[in-house]
């Protein structure tokens, strides 16, 4: 028999524990309740003519060997991550879907969350509105860009532009 | 800041005055006489556009609408969308983003019907070298032109109008022909201004620009959707300025600025609204607004993101 003070005891740390997992399982049922937000974004950067990628894939044995290509996509070299490889991010067994590192597919316009990841301050901010570019309407639908539409992923760093001309000096002015 | 009644009345008689003034002193120099048009004297007579009720500006507009389809070949339309209530303006530009690449200044050109010669930009963007003393304005670099930006030891922070909350731009105006509406955006009535350019003088940005000429824009290049308090064809001898593209932004729609920017440096909205861009820049980053000591408070505010 456990004495009335134990089982007080018993009690409170039930409630203590209780009040300490509740809010991760509400966090947790939240997230899988409210689906993704779906951001509207213009179709992506696609090359003419290359997507859907089942059009060649498909029935094409997967070779998981990072190597060199030399039949297609001989314009891919891969920038982005040490020692990456396609299947990073390309799912294998369907390609015209993209795979996060959990095993979840999404689809090619919603890549941000496969970019955010790695880097999920950005997406944060993204999403915010302050990373990247949002157009449309300040007070209604806003267009978001993909990380994709400015960033080439196999080699993201954004490349120099040529600036637009510099102003007339006053002393040009006629 | 709204006027007292009288107050307003002893400013409009001294714009009377000073054009009186003007006119007798100096044989009317301000008003030329390629203004010397029928509606000439409708014009020099038009009102105060804040003392005039909506049928008064309407039939001001259709004048001037009808005088610029004369002299342009086209229709133009000069809209007056009022100011939306519950909203402040605001602008933000990540500096940490910007390269430079002055994509900004010319689709605010485009947009806002500037002269292409003698040329007008209402934005400049300046060039600093990195760990330079580079908030003095005076020794940026405005011409530069390599190849490419951004340039490895440098930044750039563009500037245009800061749209200040306190700005000495409307204070030193002898006539009343500019003022900061209630969304905060600061205006100009090209129609009222005697292009005296106190205004010019007190703007501690640079912000304004003096038509020393007849603008020129031909009209193929005319975009034809505009304000009367915006980018509406302007005379010689007025001073403009950005106005935060309100003939785009009072319908909802970004500055011309902001949709262009490659980078996404350009942020825009309305800051008494907790989930927009930019109260989210002003909560979350360092800003630094130009010149804060002179107590303009613009409503232009810089910051820092990080992270590519
Ligand atoms: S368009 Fe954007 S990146 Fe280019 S100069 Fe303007 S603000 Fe900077
Ligand atoms: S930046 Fe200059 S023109 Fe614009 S509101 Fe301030 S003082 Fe006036």
């Amino acid at each position: 028999m456990r004495s009335l003070r134990q089982l007080k005891g018993l009690a409170r740390n039930f409630v203590l524990l209780a009040v300490a997992i509740l809010p991760v399982q509400f966090a947790a049922s939240a997230e899988h309740a409210a689906p993704a937000k779906k951001f509207l974004v213009p179709p992506p950067p696609f090359s003419p003519g290359i997507f859907p990628c089942s059009q060649c894939h498909q029935g094409m044995p997967v070779n998981r060997t990072p190597r060199k290509l030399e039949m297609m996509h001989q314009d891919i070299a891969l920038k982005h991550m040490q020692d990456g490889w396609c299947f990073d991010c390309h799912n294998p067994d369907n390609r015209d879907k993209l795979r996060l590192t959990n095993g979840k597919l999404v689809s090619f316009d919603e890549s941000y969350n496969l970019c955010g990841q790695c880097h999920g301050t950005i997406l944060r901010e993204w999403k915010a509105g302050l990373h990247g570019k949002r157009t449309g309407m300040w007070n209604g639908e806003k267009q978001y860009l993909l990380c994709v539409h400015c960033h080439w992923p196999h080699d993201p760093v954004f490349k120099p532009l040529t600036p637009m001309p510099p102003p007339v000096r006053p002393a040009d002015i006629k | 800041m709204p006027m007292p009644e009288d107050t307003k009345k002893v400013k409009n008689m001294n714009r009377r005055t000073f054009i009186q003034g003007t006119a007798l002193g100096l044989a009317g120099m301000t008003v030329s006489i390629d203004h010397a048009h029928a509606s000439f004297w409708d014009a020099f007579f038009q009102k105060h556009f804040r003392e005039m009720n909506d049928s008064e500006i309407q039939k001001v507009i259709s004048r001037i609408e009808k005088e610029c389809e004369e002299k342009y070949k086209k229709t133009i339309s000069i809209g007056n969308e009022k100011p939306l209530s519950g909203v402040q303006f605001g602008y933000g530009l990540d500096l940490s983003r910007c390269i430079g690449c002055r994509r900004c200044v010319y689709a605010c050109v485009e947009e806002n019907n500037q002269s292409l010669d003698p040329q007008i930009h209402w934005i400049s963007v300046l060039r600093f070298r990195k760990g330079e003393k580079w908030i003095d304005l005076e020794n940026s670099e405005k011409y530069y032109n390599p190849e490419k930006v951004p340039e490895k030891e440098f930044f750039y922070m563009p500037v245009q109008c800061q749209q200040c909350e306190n700005p000495p731009c409307v204070r030193a105006c002898p006539t009343q022909a500019t003022w900061k509406e209630p969304d905060g955006i600061v205006v100009i009535d090209y129609n009222w201004c005697i292009g005296c350019r106190y205004c010019m003088a007190a703007c501690p940005y640079g912000a304004r620009r003096f038509n020393w000429a007849a603008p020129n824009r031909p009209p193929e290049k005319i975009n034809p959707k505009t304000h009367y308090l915006g980018n509406r064809p302007r005379y010689k001898g007025v001073v403009e300025k950005c106005t935060f593209c309100i003939q785009r932004t009072r319908n909802g729609r970004y500055p011309a600025c902001v949709e262009i920017c490659p980078v996404g440096a350009r942020k825009f909205g309305n800051l008494l609204d907790p989930n927009s861009e930019i109260r989210y820049a002003i909560e979350h980053k360092r800003v630094f607004r130009l010149k804060e000591d002179l107590n303009t408070y613009p409503k232009f505010y810089y910051f820092f993101a990080y992270g590519r």
